[in-house]
């Protein structure tokens, strides 16, 4: 189930394919090398199979997450989004390729880069940029803003802003899985600098000991905030650090490699093998939030160049063009038609309202909405359930 | 739909006023000569919280050679550019970058302190030292005391950016010196400005106590003053009395001192007459001073952002009630925030302001 290509019609209905015969006969991509700690190189898979449709849409599903994180960018420059800010585009293949492996049955929690997992565990453009703008139409009802995205409906815990603290939980949720005897899998995200982290490795521990079926998933973009991979770890092999648990090394740019590690992955939890780490390396364009302009610690070129040879969209788009699939010209008229949408829904947003003051109090508690707290506003006047005057 | 416009009113008004505390009100002060000694009091320079802080560490680690700063990305200056230039003055064997991992980080950081290096630790916002919470609260605390004096980390500091800042949201504009005043051993400190903020780290530092001190980073910029250029330090334990006055006590810390004086400005053109003062030390806390403050006004206002229950006003409030129950003229108030996590949409619904505090002192005054 791709709940990718269901998120594709609903934000860009209007780009009808053109001319090309869709459904004909099937692709396929040769995979880059996954490497392997305690496993055999060869129980991985070696080539995927893909469509034209499936490729096509991978590529308007990527090209709307990415336009979603540029907006936000622009967003933020100019002070409709506040709060602290951290942005995915070049890693969208992750997403992605994930969700093509997974269904919504399976679990998700992540650390605070999470606006297009959250994408792809359902949530629309339009709740994510309302939430990072504090709209009541947001995801989180404009309460959280950026980081802050979960569903409950489709099994993602969200958007966890301490560093590390996703990992343990995701231990737990795997536990659940298990003693429900259900075929699901988590994946329990977490970057190169998250895994310096103890608490990953005490959860790891319980997963090993009891067999849980979760993914530890190291997202390697090479930094942590400024620092880079060679000088905040001493084992930079992430996929080796679970120790006794297998773990493999995937190229992460490429949403094939991801796909078929994640079918893997699933299957190999739910035959009760027990947990696997994987190391995705992959590539963050931005900085690490808004307030990092991103060169201070690596140069332009690298970003240049990383952009250039290994962009995870350039990559479908090339597949794209080498079969015949659409033209140069029609995806452009994709992104084109993405551009107008996403601005449309932003113009939209501008006049939604901000979640209602009484809101601060709720959701702390078990059933607190039914109180009317006293709540002193700024001004006298405005103050919520006030008794005087 | 009432509620909506006024919110959006009131959102209106709050950015005037924080336009207003950032460029017209002027809350630069001149160091106290009585309490700061100086050599040569004349050479000073105008800079802000942040530089003071970067001053402070400099000449800490320029006064002493074993002493060494790390964190989370402090080689460059750290997130908000507190420690730029150190590591070219210092070199790598002294200020150098760690892993992400706070337990890891506090846990270092009395190993060395314990082991002779005067050692000033960062916490990269006071929101993640939970992590590091076990280490400090059992270990660093304690050390002294379980040991008999075998081992401390008297030179251990730990610096943490803490309190609001506009957009912080709930993790990145958390107060949690009330955690760690619950904890026997520790010096909590946290300073109200530039010239405070020098003079109380290089306390901090050269302390035989393990100190956690908490830099209000919303002052980092916006805070400006004339510092002394020299050494110089601040006792710790000892508050100081900022305005005299006789009607009313107000108490508080770290930026909140702004909107206590900003609210005593305002009940002056009532005429009433309030004693503002700034506790700096938060453990062992200066109670001396506030009782005698109170035994001449009758009452007290105690402020600050974190949460009301169980805050650190709860103590003082108490500690003062027991000290000076037959002067009081009113009950104690404590203006603080409200018991939710730190929203970000409600951020100045949230904040105890000085609009919040001057209401508290009509209703003490007027009780
Ligand atoms: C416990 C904790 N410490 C520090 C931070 C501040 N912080 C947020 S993200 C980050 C860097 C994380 O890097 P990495 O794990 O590689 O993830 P990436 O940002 O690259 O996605 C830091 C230090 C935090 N949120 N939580
Ligand atoms: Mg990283």
């Amino acid at each position: 189930m791709l709940i990718t290509s269901s998120l594709t019609r609903r934000n860009i209905s209007r780009v009808k394919p053109q001319s090309f015969s869709f459904f004909s006969s099937s692709i396929e991509v040769e995979l880059p090398k996954f490497k392997v700690h305690r496993l055999e190189e060869s129980e991985l898979p070696t080539k995927a199979t893909t469509t034209k449709s499936e490729l096509l849409n991978y590529y308007k599903d990527m090209a709307l997450m990415r336009r979603v994180e540029i907006v936000s960018d622009m967003l933020y420059k100019n002070k409709w989004i506040r709060g602290f800010c951290h942005l995915y585009d070049g890693q969208e293949s992750i997403t992605v390729g994930m969700e093509a492996a997974l269904t919504m049955e399976d679990h998700i929690i992540n650390a605070y880069r999470d606006h297009t997992t959250a994408m792809g565990r359902g949530h629309t453009s339009y709740q994510i940029i309302a939430e990072m703008m504090q709209r009541s139409t947001g995801s989180s009802k404009g309460k959280g803003g950026s980081m802050h995205y979960y569903s409950s409906k489709n099994n993602f815990y969200g958007g966890n802003g301490i560093v590390g603290a996703q990992v343990p939980v995701g231990t737990g949720v795997a536990f659940g899985i298990k003693y429900e005897g259900k075929k699901q899998v988590c994946v329990s995200m977490y970057g190169d600098g998250a895994a310096n982290q103890g608490q990953i490795y005490e959860a790891a521990n319980m997963a090993g000991l009891w067999k849980l079926p979760i993914i530890y998933t190291c997202e390697n973009n090479k930094y942590a905030m400024g620092t880079s991979v060679e000088r905040h770890a001493h084992n930079t092999d992430f996929y080796k650090r679970g120790d006794l648990i297998p773990g493999i090394r995937c190229e992460a740019n490429n949403v094939f490699a991801v796909r078929e590690l994640y079918k893997w992955g699933k299957k190999y939890c739910t035959d009760g093998k027990g947990p696997l780490f994987f190391e995705l390396q992959t590539y963050r364009y931005h900085g690490h939030s808004m307030s990092d302009p991103g060169i201070t610690y690596r140069t332009r070129e690298e970003v240049t160049e990383y952009r250039k040879t290994q962009d995870p969209i350039l990559l479908v788009k090339k597949w794209i063009l080498e079969h015949d699939i659409a033209t140069e010209k029609y995806l452009k008229e994709i992104d084109k038609e993405i551009r107008a949408r996403i601005d449309e829904e932003v113009e939209q947003i501008k006049n939604d309202p901000m979640p209602a003051p009484e809101e601060l109090m709720t959701e702390i508690y078990e059933g607190q909405e039914t109180e009317k707290p006293y709540i002193r506003n700024v001004d006298m006047i405005s103050s919520i359930n006030k008794n005087f005057e | 739909m009432f509620l909506r416009n006024a919110y959006r009113k009131s959102h209106a008004s709050t950015k005037r006023f924080f336009a207003s505390v950032a460029v017209d009100y002027d809350f630069s002060e001149t160091p106290n000569l009585d309490e700061i000694h100086l050599k040569s009091p004349k050479k000073k320079t105008k800079i802000n919280l942040c530089t003071a802080i970067r001053d402070a560490m400099d000449t800490a680690m320029e006064t002493d050679d074993s002493s060494i700063h790390f964190g989370e990305d402090v080689k460059f200056g750290g997130v908000f550019r507190c420690s730029v230039g150190l590591l070219e003055k210092y070199g790598n064997d002294r200020v150098f970058n760690t892993p992400l991992c706070e337990q890891g980080i506090a846990g270092f950081a009395i190993g060395t302190a314990c082991s002779g290096a005067t050692t000033i630790a960062e916490m990269q916002f006071a929101d993640y030292i939970f992590p590091a919470f076990d280490q400090i609260v059992n270990e660093a605390a304690k050390y002294r005391y379980r040991s008999g004096d075998e081992f401390n980390c008297g030179s251990l500091t730990i610096r943490t950016p803490c309190s609001a800042v506009g957009h912080g949201a709930h993790y990145h504009s958390q107060s949690p010196e009330a955690y760690f005043a619950h904890t026997p051993g520790l010096v909590l400190v946290m300073p109200r400005s530039p010239i405070q903020a020098k003079g109380l780290l290089l306390s901090s530092i050269r302390s035989k106590d393990p100190v956690i001190f908490f830099e209000p980073k919303a002052l980092y910029r916006i805070a400006e003053e004339e510092v002394p250029d020299e050494d110089y330090e601040i006792p710790l334990g000892q508050a100081e009395v900022l305005t005299e006055g006789s009607d009313v006590t107000l108490v508080g810390y770290g930026i909140q001192m702004r909107k206590l004086i900003l609210a005593a400005e305002m009940a002056k053109k009532d005429g009433i007459s309030c004693e503002v003062i700034d506790l700096r030390t938060i453990l062992p806390w200066d109670a001396d001073t506030v009782e005698q403050s109170v035994k001449k006004t009758g009452r007290l206002i105690v402020s600050h952002e974190a949460p009301i229950t169980n805050g650190f006003a709860s103590e003082v409030s108490s500690k003062i009630q027991e000290r000076c129950f037959l002067h009081l003229e009113a009950p104690i108030k404590r203006v603080c925030g409200y018991d939710t996590p730190f929203p970000l949409v409600y951020e100045p619904i949230y904040l105890p302001d000085q609009y919040k505090v001057y209401e508290a002192i009509k209703q003490t005054v007027n009780f």
